[in-house]
């Protein structure tokens, strides 16, 4: 809790990076500020296949409820979408339609893969279903479970968030960033 | 009046004779054997005929059971829904020999049926105007419902069996 603060009405803000504070103003760097945005206003794209999308729509409704993240906006177009969420089953015949999706998002992009069967093809060892969406898009963050429940979702939510804070602005033009993409052949 | 499953037995003897190999009964199904090159016809007969009425195509499946002579087999089921009967029809092949024609002059329905006796085990079906792959993907270059592929898949390279323990080895001991 101690990046959250509450003000007097009892509704939590987010913390105010570190920076040099005085009477009137107040200083940081912009890619902090920058990171703080994004974390807290990310779109998802859910990409629901099975019972892990299920699971989501329980973490999306009242109870869990994704809205607390910043994240109650859901984007059913890719071209404006931050976050891939891929939750269930990919059969290698769905693989390229996947991959249509990823590569429709503009940068700054992110992928969860959500479940035992998106992240490794689960219990479907099985010459129709793709063992991992890792072998046709970079995933940044894992969820195991079969399903996952909602908090475990969030967990991954939350763990997306930390690499959306803490990366650099620049991310896409880094040399490391380019050989991810071209191991995968995508640009 | 409904037909009973004798009328129905001597009316397609009477009609195609030597056609119909065999006849029997599966718990409460009547099942005939009959010879591929007769399939479209006896459809067509027991479709038109007004004593029969077999107007709806249930499903069409392909088997594989390699410890028989003639190893493959479609099996088409057919039901009257007029007068409630059921029928189930296998026609046997061999390996060589996997071309039947298709049904799609009787049942439209028989349309995707055959794409997918096609998908998982290989049979063509002449007259058919889409002959291709329905539910995987299009460059799979085998039909994999056939028994005729190790339990273990020996050309994955994306299994891990570090953390479970499993030896493909030992599968090859049991078969």
């Amino acid at each position: 809790m101690k990046n959250i603060q509450k003000n007097q009405e009892g509704v939590s803000v987010s913390a105010a990076p570190p920076g040099y504070e005085g009477p009137g103003f107040f200083a940081t760097s912009l890619d902090k500020v920058v990171g703080l945005a994004r974390k807290n206003s990310i779109w998802p794209l859910p990409f629901a296949t099975s019972c892990c999308g299920i699971e989501f729509m329980a973490t999306m409704a009242s109870t869990y409820d994704l809205g607390r993240f910043g994240s109650e906006r859901l984007s059913f177009s890719p071209r404006q979408a931050d976050l891939l969420m891929v939750m269930g089953t990919i059969a290698k015949k769905m693989g390229p339609v996947l991959r249509q999706v990823y590569e429709q998002m503009a940068e700054p992009r992110w992928v969860l893969s959500v479940g035992a069967c998106a992240s490794s093809g689960g219990i479907f060892d099985s010459y129709p279903v793709l063992q991992g969406i890792d072998h046709i898009i970079p995933v940044d963050v894992y969820v195991p479970g079969c399903p996952p429940r909602p908090e475990q979702i969030l967990e991954g939510i939350m763990n997306i968030q930390r690499l959306i804070q803490n990366e650099s602005l620049r991310r896409r033009h880094s040399p490391e960033y380019k050989a991810l993409l071209a191991s995968y052949g995508i640009e | 009046m409904k037909p009973t499953i004798e009328d129905i037995s001597s009316a397609l003897k009477e009609k195609f004779g030597d056609g119909i190999l065999a006849q029997e009964q599966q718990f409460d199904f009547p099942v005939f054997i009959i010879d591929k090159k007769i399939i479209t016809a006896v459809f067509r007969f027991l479709y038109d005929d007004e004593n029969f009425q077999f107007r709806y195509l249930t499903t069409i499946c392909g088997i594989h059971n390699p410890a028989i002579e003639k190893p493959f087999a479609l099996m088409y089921q057919v039901h009257s829904l007029v007068h409630n009967i059921r029928l189930r029809f296998k026609s046997f092949a061999t390996k060589d020999d996997l071309e039947f024609d298709t049904l799609i002059p009787v049942f439209s329905a028989a349309n995707w049926m055959e794409r997918e006796a096609f998908d998982f085990y290989g049979f063509t079906f002449k007259g058919h105007p889409k002959m291709v792959r329905i539910l995987n993907v299009e460059d799979m270059d085998y039909h994999p419902m056939r028994k005729e592929y190790p339990v273990e898949d020996e050309t994955r390279y994306d299994k891990d069996d570090t953390f479970f323990g499993r030896e493909p080895a030992g599968y090859k001991k049991l078969i």
